[in-house]
């Protein structure tokens, strides 16, 4: 049970039931759509930016309490960040999914992210928080094409 | 006689005596002893596939350890042996599923290889622009991408009867969807993914009514159900080993011997040919024809013994007692408050396809894990069923005749967890 309650930690239950930004923005700059063939998951991410940063971002989409939370908390996390910095996160984000860094303080700049700290003990997880992130990275490449966690 | 064919199935499952001993049973299973996440195992992905008893694990080390050798080669006493032992499980399958001849029986990789078989064999030759082929909305998806993947080569059509909400088939609908253009129908004998089992016999008549030849996907219907493909009067049937309590790596392709002997073959290669010339090649006679290549020895093997090993149990006893499963899992998890079975047939076998309001499917399946009770959650390769349905996913609990009261209580204790993880 410990284990269950690491990785469904109350914020993210939360932000599953109650996704933030959970809507489409009307003409975005940029979106992509992101495809979990494995269990279905499907998100689409909205992207805005001015001078370089992230002015608005938004999703819509059906997944799991792991990937609704993880988009929900992602749009939340990146208002405001200039790409360099998306970019940091997502990377520091990614190593938070796949590698056990609990105790460790390279996290403290990941802020709410590190509620996601104990997916890293279920590995068929790790995709579902990631898919977001995916998206939002095709996204603001100007990916058109669906992204596959495959 | 080789000793693989003495394969001994414990005395104790020997006298018919009325119900199915399950305790028994799960001794016969050794995979099922061991604990997952610190809690007794309990396996409900069956559908996935099936566990393996101790006789069959035992039949292929034996061929390994004694008798691996390759088969219809050598003149030496190892070939021989591997060769009758291959063949031997050949009769078995028909025996098992009562076809009139060992030869109608190929061997395959699984279900998946036996409909691309016919697909790309009987579909090459006798399918043409402007035809037909019918199937229905309950799909596994590997009868229904063989066969897009025919219509597409050839501007053929893929026609797909429709099921009402209970998951059952429409049969006047599917009456109606065969036409003069109809060249075959390729349908489930049970459903994957809502357990529905089909009106086979009917499917049948109606489509030989129109000259129409049918084929059965049985993959799910074999570890269930006694099969007789000559009362079916099915054209094609086919399953898969590691569904069936066998090996993975194995499955049949059941075809009447005038379909089969007509047919082209569908890869070419050694064992498949009589004579080869750079100008000519004679095809080698069925099955052969169709088992180019050498075959996988060890699974035919192995899934003989597992066919021995359900006989032995014996259909009536698996029915029942799976039967009896159904029920009171059908029951037990309708007071989950939020839960909806996803498959309400009136005939339906042991398989629970559900989902709970408000929690992905996902979420589900990783908590039971930590419970140590394996089910499947996802769109069970079927998506034009869960588009049906309107979900994108279910979690399915596929219940054996090794599966406990017991074990259904914890899947619904565990289910109360999830519900608590969520707090709903
Ligand atoms: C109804 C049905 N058909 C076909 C298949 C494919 O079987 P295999 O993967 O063994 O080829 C399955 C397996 O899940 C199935 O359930």
């Amino acid at each position: 049970m410990n284990e269950l309650r690491e990785l469904y930690q109350e914020l993210i239950i939360d932000h599953s039931k109650r996704p933030r930004n959970f809507h489409p923005l009307p003409d975005p700059e940029h979106r992509a759509d992101g495809y979990n063939p494995l269990c279905g998951d499907k998100v689409t991410v909205y992207l805005n930016t001015e001078d370089g940063r992230v002015q608005d971002i938004s999703f819509q989409g059906s997944g799991c309490a792991i990937s609704t939370a993880s988009a929900s908390i992602m749009t939340e996390t990146l208002k405001g960040r200039s790409r360099d910095e998306v970019a940091a996160i997502f990377k520091k984000f990614h190593r938070l999914l796949t590698q056990d860094e609990t105790g460790t303080d390279s996290n403290t700049e990941l802020g709410k992210l590190v509620v996601f700290s104990g997916v890293h003990e279920f590995p068929l997880r790790v995709k579902c928080a990631s898919l977001p992130w995916h998206t939002m990275n095709a996204a603001l490449e100007r990916k058109s094409k669906t992204i596959s966690t495959e | 006689m080789s000793s693989v064919q003495n394969m001994a199935v414990p005395a104790r499952l020997k006298p018919p005596s009325s119900a199915l001993d399950v305790n028994a049973v799960r001794g016969d299973f050794p995979l099922l002893r061991q604990r997952v996440h610190g809690r007794p195992l309990v396996y409900l992905d069956n559908a996935a596939t099936s566990q393996k008893p101790q006789a069959v694990i035992e039949a292929m080390k034996r061929f390994y350890t004694e008798e691996c050798s390759n088969v219809h080669r050598g003149v030496h006493e190892l070939s021989e042996r591997a060769t009758r032992a291959y063949e031997a499980a050949r009769e078995k399958v028909r025996a098992f599923i009562n076809a009139r001849e060992a030869r109608e029986i190929i061997f395959v990789r699984g279900t998946t290889e036996a409909i691309n078989l016919v697909a790309q064999s009987y579909g090459r030759t006798q399918v043409k622009a402007g035809d037909e082929i019918l199937i229905t909305a309950m799909e596994h998806h590997s009868n229904i991408v063989p066969w897009q993947i025919l219509c597409q080569e050839k501007g053929a059509c893929l026609r797909v009867a429709p099921i009402n909400d209970a998951g059952e088939l429409l049969l006047d609908e599917f009456e109606k969807l065969l036409t003069s253009r109809t060249r075959l129908v390729a349908a489930t004998h049970v459903s994957n993914a809502l357990g529905t089992i089909n009106p086979v016999q009917q499917i049948v008549e109606k489509a030989h009514q129109r000259n129409v030849p049918v084929l059965l996907d049985g993959a799910q219907a074999a570890p269930h159900l006694r099969i007789d493909v000559q009362t079916l009067d099915c054209d094609f049937y086919t399953f898969s080993g590691h569904k069936t309590f066998g090996p993975t790596g194995i499955g049949v392709l059941y075809g009447k011997a005038q379909w089969l002997e007509a047919m082209p073959p569908y890869q070419g290669g050694g064992e498949m040919i009589s004579s080869v010339t750079f100008e000519k090649t004679t095809y080698n006679v069925i099955p052969h024809k169709f088992e180019a290549g050498t075959p996988n020895i060890a699974g035919t093997i192995g899934l003989g013994v597992a066919l021995d090993y359900l006989n032995q149990i014996g259909f009536e006893r698996i029915v029942a007692y799976e039967h009896e499963l159904l029920l009171y899992g059908t029951e037990a998890l309708s007071q989950v408050p939020g839960l909806q079975l996803i498959g309400t047939a009136k005939e339906k076998a042991a398989i629970l396809s559900f989902v709970l309001e408000g929690i992905h499917p996902h979420d589900v399946g990783t908590i039971l894990d930590r419970e140590g009770i394996a089910v499947r959650t996802g769109h069970h390769c079927a998506q034009p069923v869960m588009d049906r349905f309107g979900v994108s996913a279910t979690s399915r609990a596929s219940l054996v005749f090794y599966n406990t009261r017991e074990e259904i209580d914890a899947l619904v204790a565990g289910l109360h967890k999830v519900r608590e993880v969520f707090g709903t």
